[in-house]
C-alpha cells in the first residue's frame, strides 16, 4: 500500500525541483504505477498547478507539457497528422480511456519503463526533452541518464518536419503491455527505428549498413527487420521469451517500413 | 489536510489524509456506487468523472481532486436512465458489480461521441472489465438505445 | 414448444435497474463504518511449520482489537467445500494451522479499527518458520515422500479413495465393456494428454463477508455466497459452535461462477466477531483472490480414443490427474465430471469405456468449484481428441460428430445409465453450421500478408443438479391485494434466478411476474436449498417453485370454497382468482388474500422441496472463427457461434447472456488466462495486470441461438444453462488454431508465442 505523509502542489518549478531532491519525496505523474507500489513517500509533489498540461503547436515544433495525458496525445489532431496516426496507435492499446486520462507523458517517459509505448515512439520522432535542471537534451540522451537523476521533466519538444512514421506492437491481449513494440520513422531518406518492451526500455537504431538506401522494398524491409532484430538485445519475462521477441521484432520492423512505403 | 470539492453538484469542504484515494473518499461520502475491483488500475469499476472526464478513482489522490468537480453515478441518475433500460432489456447488467463504472464510462462516451460505431464503443469501453455478460449484450443494449434515439429524432 | 404466457419470453431482471443505477446493494455497501477490518497474514512459504509466532508488538498498534494464531483455533478438522453433508471432501482444514501448505495460507488473523492499523500490525507479527521442501509438481505428487497432510487428525469420512500418506485426495476407476479388446480391433487410436490450468473465476466482486452479533446474541453473517446453508454449517464447524447460533444471508452478489461455493473468507470475520463481540468485515483484495481462493482444478486429462476408418468411435479411455492443491475442497467431486460429462457425448457407437482418476495434494493454492467443474477440462481433452481423429481421417468434424453423438432416447452407459430424454444435440449441430456458415469458413482461408482465417468446433454437455443429492425448495405465499412472495434459498449471483423463478411462479399461477416478489437467500427465513451450484437452480429450485405454486392454487381454492360455501372440487383456479364451475361466482385473488387473514385456518402459502433422481444434461455446439497471424502467432477471435439445448430457456435473453458470458470465459481460458508459479511456489499471475481476462476487444462477435428439447422432469421442460456454456470455447479454438497452423496445442492457454514457436511433438 502506498503511504504518503505530505502532499504539496508546487507553486513553481523551482519549488518542485527543490523538494524532489530528497530521496523520500516523489513527483506525481498519473500515479498509476506509483499507486501500486508498497512504499512510504514523505512528500508527494504535484505539478498540476504549473500549466504543464498543454500541447502547444509552434512554427517548428510541438511543445508538449509533462502533465499532458496519454489520452490528449491520442486525440491531438496535429500530432496525429504529423505522425500519420502513429501517436494514437502507440497509446490507444494502453488499458482504457480512463487510465489514459490519468497517465501523463512525463510519468510515462521519466520512469523509462521497459514496457513504455510512449518512449518507443518519441525516440523516432527526434524529440527533445526539457529537464528543469539539465535543460534541453535529445530524448535518446535522456533515456541514457542514470536512474538516480533527480530532475524535473518539464516538456517534450517534437520538431515539425515532413516525416513518415509507423508504430506497431505485439500484445498477448488487446490492452496488455506490449511484448515487443517497434517504431520507425523516415525523414529525408534517413531512418530511425526504436524497439521497446524487449522487455528492457526502448533503444533506437539507425540504418548503419545502408540497407534502405535504395528505398523500401519487400527485400530491403525484410533485411532491415532482421538486422534490427539482431542488433537489439532481448530478454524473457512472463509474457514472452527473448527468442519470440526477436522473431516478432523483425516482422514488426518490416511491416512498419512497408506501411511507411505504402502510406 | 483540507480539500474543497464539488461532489455531485454539492460544494463541500472535507478533511482527508494526504494518501486518501478518491475512491475511498467518495465511498465515505455516501457514493457507494463506486466499486473497487482490483489494485492495479485494470478493471474500470471505480470510474468517476473529474471535471467531466472519466478517470479511475482508485488512482487519484483525494488531495488531487481539490478544486475540482467529481461526479459519480449517484449524481447522474437521470442521464443514466436515458439508456440503461436498454441494457436491462438484454439482461446484460448481470451481477451488477461492474455496472456503475461501465455506465459512467458510457455516459462519458456518449457525451464525447453521441453516435459511435460498434468499434468505437468497444474501444472506448475497453477498460471496463465484465466477467458475467460476455460484453455482447452490453453492446446490443447501447446499439438499441442509439437506434431508438435516431428513430425518435426522425419519427 | 407449448404455448406459454411467460416462459420463453425475454424479461428484465427484477434487480436490473437497481444494479444499473449503482444502488448500494452489495455486502460492502451495507456494513456500518465502524466494523472491524479483518485481514489474514499469509504464508510466504509453500510448505512450512510455524516455529514461533510473536504477536505482542502487533497488539500494541493503536486501533488493533485482536490478533489470532493457530493457538486460538479449534483443532477439529473440517472442510470449506460448500457441499451437501456429508461432504465427500476430506476433513483437512483448521481455521488456523501450524502447518502452512501453500504461499498464501493463513498464518494469523488481525482485526482493527482501520485498514492502516491492521496493515501496520501485520508487519509487526514476528514469525519464525521451519521452511520445508514444497511439493509443487502435481505429476510427482502421488506417493511422493513429501506429504502435504502428514497429520494424524486428517480424515476422509466418505469412501472417495483418499489417503493422506500417499498425497491422494481421491482415486477411482470404472467403466463398461472390454476397452482393451475393442481398442485392439480399432483402425485408429488417438492418445494424448491435455492440460488445463488452475484458472480463476475472477468475478468482479472479490470475496467479502460482514459479521455481527444480532439482537438474540447470535452470529449474523452477511456474505457474498452462493450457499447460505452450507456456509452456516461450515462456520459452525470452524468455530466449534452450534448451528443454531448462526444466521447467514446474502445480499446481491457480484458474480460467483463457483468461487463462492467455497467458504473462502467467511470464517475469519466470523471468528473475530464471535470472540470479540464486535462487528467485523473482511474484504478480499484482488491479489488474495488470485493467490488464496478456490480456482479451477489444474488437470492432465489423458484420452485414448479408438475408432474405425469410417469414423465410428468405439472406445474411450480417459484418465484424469487432478491437482487439488493444499486442501481437498471439491477435489473428489470435480474430477468425476471430467469423464462423466465428456464420454457420454459419444454414446452413439461406443462399445466400451473406462474412466479412472487420481486427485493429488500439492503445495499450491487449493482448488474449488469453477463453472464447468471438471467437465470443462474433460471436454477440452475429449473434444480435442475427436477433432484430432477427424483431421487424421480427413473427415469434416461435424460429420464425424453426426455419426457418433448421443441422440434423444438413448441410454447413456457412461452417464449412470440415464436416458437422454431431452436431447437436441443433432439439431444444435445442424443449426450452428448454418448460422456460422461452417461450410464456407471451414477449414482455412489464406488472407494474404501472413494471415489466415480458420474455423474449429466442439460439443459440450453438463448436468442439471446433482442427482439424488441436491435439494431445491421454494415457499410461495399469498399477500394482501393478491401479490405473491416467493422465498428461496437459492442464490441469485447475477445469473437472474430470482427473475427466472418468478417467471416459473407466474406461469404456474397464471399471473404477471410483476405480481411475484422474490426474497432470498437467508438461513433463518428461506426453505432449505443446497444453494446455487451444479447447474441446479433453474432445474431443481424451478421445479420446486412450480410444485409449490400448484399446491398454493389448491389452498387458494380451499379458502375460496369457504367463502363460496361450496366444495373445493367445484372450483377452478385461474390467474385472477377462483371460479365456481358452471356459474358466474368468482372470488378474486385479492379477496382470497383478505379472507386468509381473518378467521382462517388454511395457510395461504406452500413450501415444496424437490430433488431429482436424474441430472439431465444440457448440450451445446460451439464454432469459432479466428484470424491468425502466422508471423507473430497472434490470434483474433472473429466469430463465435453456438447453439444451446437447455431444454427450453425460461427467459431467452437471460439464457443468451449466460451463454455469451460462458463463451467469453472459455475464450480467456483458451487464449490468455495463465497460471504459473515461481520456483518456490508463488503464483505469478496475482493481479489483473498479470492475469488477463478478456476485454471486449478480445472476443470478436458472438452469436447464440437455442435448439429446444423438452425435459420431462424439469420445470416447463427446462434443463440447465449456467455451466454447459463454458466448455466449447477452448477445444473449438484449439481446433481452429490447428486448422490455421497444422499444430495441435494441448496445453492451455494457447499464447501467441506458443503458436509461433511450438511444433508438434508427434
Amino acid at each position: 500500500m502506498l503511504k504518503i505523509a505530505n502532499y504539496v502542489r508546487a507553486k513553481s518549478l523551482e519549488e518542485a525541483y527543490t523538494l524532489a531532491q530528497k530521496r523520500t519525496n516523489v513527483i506525481l505523474g498519473g500515479m498509476l504505477w506509483l499507486k501500486m507500489q508498497n512504499r512510504s513517500v514523505q512528500t508527494a509533489i504535484d505539478l498540476c498547478d504549473l500549466g504543464l498540461d498543454k500541447i502547444e503547436e509552434q512554427d517548428d515544433c510541438f511543445s508538449i507539457g509533462a502533465m499532458v495525458s496519454l489520452r490528449a496525445l491520442e486525440m491531438h489532431p496535429g500530432l496525429n497528422a504529423l505522425t500519420q496516426g502513429a501517436m494514437a496507435e502507440a497509446v490507444k492499446h494502453i488499458v482504457g480511456v480512463q487510465f489514459r486520462n490519468l497517465a501523463t507523458l512525463g510519468g510515462s517517459l521519466y520512469g523509462r519503463f521497459g514496457f513504455s509505448d510512449v518512449l518507443t515512439l518519441f525516440q523516432v520522432l527526434d524529440a527533445e526533452v526539457e529537464l528543469y535542471h539539465h535543460g534541453i537534451m535529445k530524448i535518446n540522451d535522456f533515456a541514457q541518464l542514470p536512474r538516480t537523476t533527480r530532475d524535473l521533466l518539464v516538456r517534450v519538444i517534437v520538431p515539425k518536419r515532413s516525416m513518415r512514421v509507423c508504430y506497431l506492437s505485439q500484445r498477448n491481449t488487446a490492452t496488455d503491455f506490449p511484448v515487443v513494440a517497434c517504431a520507425v520513422s523516415e525523414t529525408d531518406g534517413k531512418y530511425l527505428c526504436a524497439v521497446g518492451a524487449r522487455p528492457g526500455a526502448a533503444v533506437v537504431f539507425t540504418d548503419e549498413q545502408g540497407l534502405l538506401c535504395g528505398g523500401i522494398t519487400q527485400e530491403s524491409a525484410e533485411a532491415f527487420g532482421k538486422e534490427i532484430a539482431n542488433r537489439a538485445s532481448f530478454g524473457s519475462n512472463t509474457r514472452a521469451s527473448a527468442a519470440y521477441r526477436k522473431q516478432v521484432c523483425a516482422v514488426l520492423v518490416r511491416r512498419c517500413l512497408m506501411q511507411i512505403k505504402e502510406g | 489536510m483540507e480539500i474543497k470539492v464539488t461532489l455531485n453538484g454539492k460544494k463541500m469542504v472535507a478533511s482527508v489524509e494526504p494518501d486518501t484515494l478518491l475512491i475511498d473518499f467518495v465511498r465515505h461520502h455516501g457514493c457507494l456506487s463506486v466499486k473497487r475491483g482490483c489494485e492495479t488500475a485494470n478493471c474500470g469499476l471505480c470510474t468517476v468523472l473529474m471535471d467531466g472526464v472519466p478517470v479511475l478513482s482508485c488512482s487519484v489522490l483525494a488531495a488531487r481532486a481539490n478544486g475540482h468537480s467529481i461526479q459519480t453515478l449517484e449524481g447522474l441518475q437521470e442521464e443514466a436512465n436515458e439508456f440503461i433500460g436498454f441494457i436491462a432489456d438484454q439482461g446484460a447488467e448481470q451481477c451488477g458489480f461492474c455496472n456503475p463504472g461501465y455506465v459512467m464510462n458510457t455516459i462519458a462516451l456518449l457525451r464525447e461521441n453521441p453516435d459511435p460505431t460498434d468499434d468505437e464503443i468497444k474501444a472506448y469501453l475497453a477498460g471496463n472489465l465484465c466477467r458475467c455478460s460476455g460484453y455482447e449484450g452490453q453492446l446490443r443494449g447501447i446499439r438499441n438505445y442509439l437506434n431508438w434515439k435516431k428513430e425518435a429524432h426522425n419519427g | 414448444m407449448a404455448e406459454y404466457k411467460v416462459i420463453g419470453k425475454s424479461m428484465r431482471k427484477k434487480d436490473a435497474m437497481q444494479l444499473l443505477l449503482g444502488k448500494p446493494v452489495f455486502t460492502d455497501d451495507i456494513v456500518p463504518q465502524d466494523a472491524l477490518v479483518v485481514k489474514v497474514l499469509r504464508s510466504p512459504h509453500a510448505n512450512a511449520m510455524i516455529e514461533k509466532i510473536d504477536t505482542s508488538k502487533a497488539m500494541l498498534v493503536p486501533g488493533i482489537a485482536a490478533v489470532y494464531t493457530y493457538e486460538d483455533s479449534s483443532q477439529e478438522r473440517f472442510t470449506m467445500a460448500g457441499q451437501t453433508y456429508p461432504e465427500p471432501s476430506p476433513r483437512d482444514r483448521l481455521l488456523l494451522d501450524r502447518h502452512l501448505r501453500f504461499v498464501g495460507d493463513a498464518v494469523a488473523i488481525v482485526a482493527g479499527e482501520t485498514e492502516k492499523a491492521v496493515d501496520r500490525a501485520m508487519k509487526l507479527i514476528k514469525v519464525e518458520y521451519e521452511v520445508l521442501e514444497p511439493l509443487l509438481d502435481f505429476r510427482k505428487a502421488k506417493d511422493n515422500p513429501i506429504l502435504v497432510h502428514p497429520e494424524d487428525s486428517w480424515n476422509a469420512p466418505c469412501p472417495v479413495g483418499a489417503d493422506n500418506k500417499r498425497n491422494l485426495c481421491a482415486s477411482d476407476s470404472g467403466g463398461e465393456g472390454d476397452v482393451e479388446a475393442v481398442m485392439a480391433e480399432c483402425d485408429q487410436i488417438i492418445e494424448h494428454t491435455y492440460h488445463v490450468k488452475a484458472c480463476q473465476q475472477a468475478m468482479m466482486e472479490t470475496f467479502r463477508t460482514y459479521t455481527e452479533i444480532d439482537r438474540y446474541g447470535r452470529l449474523h453473517v452477511v456474505s457474498s455466497t452462493q450457499i447460505v446453508f452450507h456456509c452456516r454449517r461450515i462456520i459452525a464447524n470452524a468455530l466449534g459452535i452450534p448451528k443454531s447460533k448462526i444466521h447467514v444471508e446474502k445480499p446481491r452478489i457480484g458474480g460467483g461462477f463457483g468461487a463462492k461455493q467455497t467458504v473462502v473468507a467467511e470464517v475469519y470475520p466470523a471468528f473475530v466477531t464471535w470472540k470479540t463481540g464486535r462487528a467485523a468485515k473482511m474484504i478480499y483484495t484482488r491479489q488474495e483472490c488470485q493467490i488464496a481462493a478456490s480456482p479451477r482444478h489444474a488437470m492432465d486429462v489423458t484420452v485414448r480414443l479408438g475408432a474405425m476408418n469410417d469414423g465410428t468411435i468405439r472406445a474411450l479411455d480417459v484418465y484424469t490427474l487432478s491437482n487439488t492443491g493444499a486442501y481437498g475442497e471439491h477435489g473428489p467431486t470435480t474430477v468425476g465430471l471430467s469423464g462423466h460429462k465428456s464420454i457420454p457425448l459419444y454414446t452413439g457407437g461406443l462399445e466400451a469405456f473406462r474412466f479412472s482418476y487420481d486427485v493429488v495434494y500439492t503445495n499450491v493454492q487449493s482448488s474449488g468449484a469453477y463453472r464447468g467443474y471438471g467437465a470443462t477440462q474433460g471436454i477440452f481433452a475429449v473434444e480435442s481428441a475427436v477433432n484430432e481423429l477427424a483431421a487424421r481421417l480427413q473427415m469434416d468434424p461435424t460429420v464425424l460428430r453426426e455419426k457418433n453423438i448421443v441422440r434423444e432416447g438413448m441410454v447413456m452407459p457412461a452417464y449412470y445409465h440415464e436416458v437422454a430424454n431431452a436431447c437436441a444435440l443433432d439439431q444444435c449441430i445442424a443449426k450452428c453450421k448454418e448460422i456460422f456458415d461452417w461450410d464456407a469458413k471451414y477449414p482455412v482461408r489464406d488472407m494474404g500478408n501472413g494471415k489466415v482465417r480458420a474455423a474449429g468446433m466442439a460439443l459440450s454437455m453438463q448436468g442439471s443438479s446433482i442427482s439424488g443429492v441436491d435439494v431445491g425448495s421454494a415457499t410461495i405465499k399469498l399477500g394482501d391485494e393478491g401479490f405473491y412472495n416467493l422465498i428461496i434459498g437459492a442464490a441469485d449471483m447475477g445469473t437472474g434466478c430470482d427473475t427466472i423463478l418468478a417467471m416459473i411462479a407466474a406461469e404456474t399461477l397464471d399471473c404477471s411476474p410483476d405480481d411475484i416478489v422474490v426474497f432470498g437467500a437467508d438461513t433463518d427465513a428461506s426453505p432449505y436449498d443446497s444453494g446455487s451450484y451444479a447447474s441446479s437452480t433453474t432445474y431443481l429450485t424451478g421445479k420446486a417453485t412450480e410444485k409449490a405454486c400448484m399446491e398454493l392454487r389448491e389452498k387458494m381454492c380451499a379458502i375460496a370454497a369457504n367463502i363460496l360455501e361450496c366444495d373445493a372440487s367445484e372450483l377452478e383456479f385461474r390467474g385472477d382468482g377462483v371460479y365456481k364451475l358452471g356459474s358466474d361466482e368468482f372470488v378474486s385473488r385479492s379477496d382470497i388474500a383478505t379472507a386468509s387473514m381473518a378467521n382462517n385456518c388454511i395457510p395461504a402459502q406452500a413450501t415444496v422441496s424437490h430433488s431429482s433422481p436424474v441430472s439431465p444434461p444440457p448440450f451445446m455446439v460451439g464454432m469459432a472463427e479466428i484470424e491468425l497471424d502466422k508471423e507473430t502467432g497472434s490470434v483474433q477471435v472473429l466469430n463465435f457461434s453456438s447453439v444451446v439445448d437447455c431444454g427450453i430457456p425460461i427467459a431467452e435473453n437471460l439464457a443468451r447472456i449466460q451463454a455469451e458470458g460462458g463463451i467469453v470465459q472459455g475464450i480467456g481460458m483458451a487464449l490468455s488466462e495463465d497460471v504459473t508459479y515461481t520456483p518456490d511456489g508463488q503464483v505469478i499471475e496475482n493481479s489483473f495486470m498479470q492475469y488477463k481476462i478478456p476485454t471486449r476487444l478480445d472476443i470478436g462477435t458472438l452469436h447464440v441461438e437455442f435448439a429446444h428439447s423438452h425435459e420431462p422432469t424439469g420445470p416447463y421442460g427446462a434443463k440447465s444453462i449456467g455451466e454447459v456454456v463454458i466448455n466449447t470455447s477452448a477445444p473449438a479454438l484449439a481446433h481452429a488454431i490447428f486448422r490455421a497452423t497444422g499444430v495441435w496445442h494441448r496445453c492451455l492457454p494457447i499464447t501467441p508465442e506458443k503458436i509461433l514457436m511450438e511444433k508438434n511433438d508427434d
